[in-house]
């Protein structure tokens, strides 16, 4: 009766075989992974390299009015400017230039693979059928089990943090994209049609425009995702704030990964702030009195 | 210039089926079967079924139908956002199954528009920008030929001349001031008046209007028909309306066509659908209407059973009167033309005295004529002596109308 309690391994899967495919693929298509980590590498290089030649004071500056405009209250503008402004005075300003240039350059790359993919199922319910079980493996599968491969494949560095965080983080801008679209009123989409619009002008003029709210939240939840990959990443050879905390945690300097880790944080926080609130409908209750009494 | 009665839109054996099994829906709705039948034994919703219809040029044709008639689905093939399944829907005699892309854009931008129940309207634009966008897909699409116009002066003066025919048209529909506020801020009519003048906008031949005025409330709902029936009159548009509720499309419509389970079951105008409904669907349908505002007077007036010339003597007036049992009496020429009313009374004095009929007759008649609404005399068919006269404009006797028939035309 022992066979009804352990169960009969019949398919014996070599393990070791997909690990020589995989070493044998990184060998012979080395020329491409050299210079797809040598793109993604300059393009993280590039933005840290603007955003450490632009003076501090500008950088917060911007932060006090982006997040100013965004919230739509002066005093919440100025809150994060001063948390900001706290990670500089802490003395971790160069490490969180490096992280932000990681965390844009990553998102950057999944929007411009994740929208247009987004636009494309939205559309199509056969691309939708083939893409969707895609995006729930990637959300699904254990991050480490694709930060192996992408080391074997892109090396140590940027270049793997970057592949390994547009895996994670692109999936929300792709669904948010596509229901947002999918949900722009039946009629409005009628309506487009009924005027004679090209399929290019009722996605332009009116599908994205319509669906702009949801898509906003979206690239705002593929950036948070994009932080949350600041730390994991680190352990691929991604420098910065991600890199402080993993050194701070292996030595076991609890003080040191605290005060690293509170500056992810607030990095986090501050980079949603900023982007929340654009195109969302709902208006502070002042602006909307104002409108109403100009409508009157 | 084409004849103005002419038929701009003609719809053959339309069907539309959506669903699977649809061969074999189209064989049991040739044997006779009904679509709920179809439905419950195949899944297919038969949605029209062998629909033919003339749309005549510069008036409103009113489509009625409960919801599941397959209305909607109708109004939309007529700018083929819906396809038919079979049947031919033909625009000015041409096939708009046969248009390719390009022809199919171009009927849209500059022939057809359409009004939408709850509005449609896009909220990221304003008013103005909802108003010009037919135009602004026209324009932008017949720019792209030559790339250097899309920038600079040229889309400039493009998007100027667009915005002052918007604003021409909001002026019309009484939005002038409002081009710059923001759709969500207008009231229900306010926001269908947008959804008018966008349609308008593009000058096109045909309105389509799907149940525009259903989602307003009732006060605003007859502003509204007023002022639809008003623009279109001074326009002369063809417009083709939707709606489930009977005494709006007796009020709007030029003809009615009524819908049940997507086949049409008559179409006729308002009048002779109410006096002479095809079966017991559309007696039951127009019977919820409010008749004395369909009717005429033309409707419901009766053959007088006795007349008498004016040359007669009045001892045959008092004959004919006996004869029918009557108490006064139409006088009239050789022509049929009125001459006035004489009473037994009259007629006896005459008789006594040796007098013509010409000199007792009452020539202080009330008349009126056929086309009159019956709603609008019966405050004086209900105050009236003797029957009421209805005659031509030339003054020939037509019929006349009793306290009783106006009662029982209500009926």
């Amino acid at each position: 009766m022992d066979w009804l309690f352990s169960f009969p391994n019949v398919l014996k899967i070599d393990t070791n075989a997909i690990d020589s495919a995989v070493r044998a693929f990184a060998v012979s298509a080395e020329g491409v992974l050299d210079a797809i980590s040598g793109g993604l590498g300059g393009l993280v290089g590039s933005i840290g390299w603007l955003l450490k030649h632009i003076p501090w004071p500008v950088l917060v500056l911007l932060v006090v009015l982006l997040s100013w405009q965004a919230r739509k209250n002066v005093r919440s503008g100025i809150l994060y400017g001063i948390l900001f402004a706290l990670i500089g005075a802490i003395g971790l300003w160069d490490m969180m230039i490096v992280t932000l240039s990681i965390v844009l350059a990553s998102v950057l790359i999944a929007l411009l693979i994740g929208l247009p993919i987004g636009i494309l199922i939205s559309g199509s319910d056969r691309a939708n059928g083939i893409v969707r079980p895609i995006l729930d493996t990637m959300q699904t599968m254990p991050v480490f089990v694709y930060l192996i491969p992408a080391l074997l494949l892109f090396g140590m560095g940027n270049a793997s943090a970057v592949i390994a965080t547009v895996i994670y983080a692109i999936v929300p801008v792709i669904r948010l994209t596509s229901l947002g679209i999918r949900q722009v009123d039946k009629e409005v989409v009628e309506a487009a049609k009924a005027f004679g619009s090209t399929r290019g002008q009722l996605l332009f003029k009116v599908q994205i425009p319509q669906a702009l709210p949801t898509i906003m939240t979206g690239v705002n939840q593929t950036l948070m995702m994009a932080m949350a990959m600041v730390v994991t990443c680190s352990m691929i050879g991604a420098r910065g704030l991600g890199m402080e905390v993993l050194e701070a945690v292996n030595r076991i300097q609890i003080g040191r990964g605290l005060v690293a880790g509170a500056s992810v944080v607030i990095l986090a926080v501050i980079l949603d702030r900023m982007t929340q609130g654009w195109f969302s409908g709902d208006e502070p209750e002042s602006t909307k009195r104002e409108k109403a009494g100009r409508a009157r | 210039m084409e004849d103005r009665n002419d038929t701009i839109i003609r719809v053959e054996h339309v069907s539309k089926l959506y669903g699977p099994n649809r061969t074999e829906a189209v064989r049991m709705m040739e044997a006779g079967a009904t679509k709920d039948e179809v439905y419950q034994k195949l899944g297919c919703t038969v949605a029209l079924w062998d629909v033919n219809l003339e749309i005549p040029r510069g008036k409103i044709f009113v489509i009625i139908g409960l919801s599941g008639s397959g209305k909607s689905t109708m109004v939309r093939c007529f700018n083929r956002l819906n396809r038919p399944s079979a049947g031919r829907v033909l625009f000015e005699e041409a096939d708009l199954a046969a248009m390719d892309k390009t022809a199919l854009l171009e009927f849209r931008r500059n022939k057809i528009s359409m009004v939408f129940q709850s509005f449609g309207l896009m909220s990221h634009r304003d008013v103005l920008g909802n108003a010009a966008y037919g135009l602004e897909v026209k324009n932008e699409g017949s720019m792209r030929s030559y790339l250097g116009g899309m920038f600079g002066k040229k889309k400039r003066v493009e998007r100027e001349k667009r915005e002052q025919k918007a604003k021409e048209v909001l002026a019309m529909v009484g939005l002038s001031g409002w081009e710059h506020q923001s759709c969500a801020q207008l009231s229900g009519g306010m926001r269908q008046r947008v959804g008018i003048a966008r349609a308008l906008a593009n000058d096109p031949e045909v309105l389509l209007m799907d149940e525009p005025f259903s989602a307003l409330d009732p006060l605003v709902r007859r502003d509204m028909q007023f002022e639809l029936l008003q623009i279109q009159r001074k326009l002369q548009k063809t417009v083709i309306f939707i709606t489930h509720d009977i005494d709006e499309a007796f009020k709007l419509g030029d003809m009615v066509a009524i819908m049940r389970d997507g086949k049409v079951v008559q179409v006729d105008t308002p009048e002779e659908m109410s006096a002479n409904p095809a079966d017991d669907y559309v007696r039951e349908f127009t019977g919820s209407a409010d008749k004395s505002k369909v009717l005429t007077v033309g409707n419901i007036m009766i053959t007088p059973s006795s007349l008498v010339r004016i040359t007669e003597g009045p001892a045959y007036a008092i004959k004919e009167m006996r004869k029918n049992a009557l108490s006064t009496v139409y006088v009239v020429d050789h022509q049929l033309r009125l001459k006035g009313i004489l009473t037994i009374q009259d007629a006896i004095r005459a008789w006594n005295e040796g007098l013509t009929i010409e000199t007792v007759v009452k020539t202080e008649v009330q008349t009126t004529t056929p086309d009159v609404l019956v709603a609008d005399i019966m405050p004086a068919a209900a105050e009236a002596m003797y029957p009421i006269a209805v005659v031509e404009d030339d003054g020939r006797l037509q019929g006349i109308v009793t306290k009783a028939s106006v009662l029982a035309s209500l009926i």
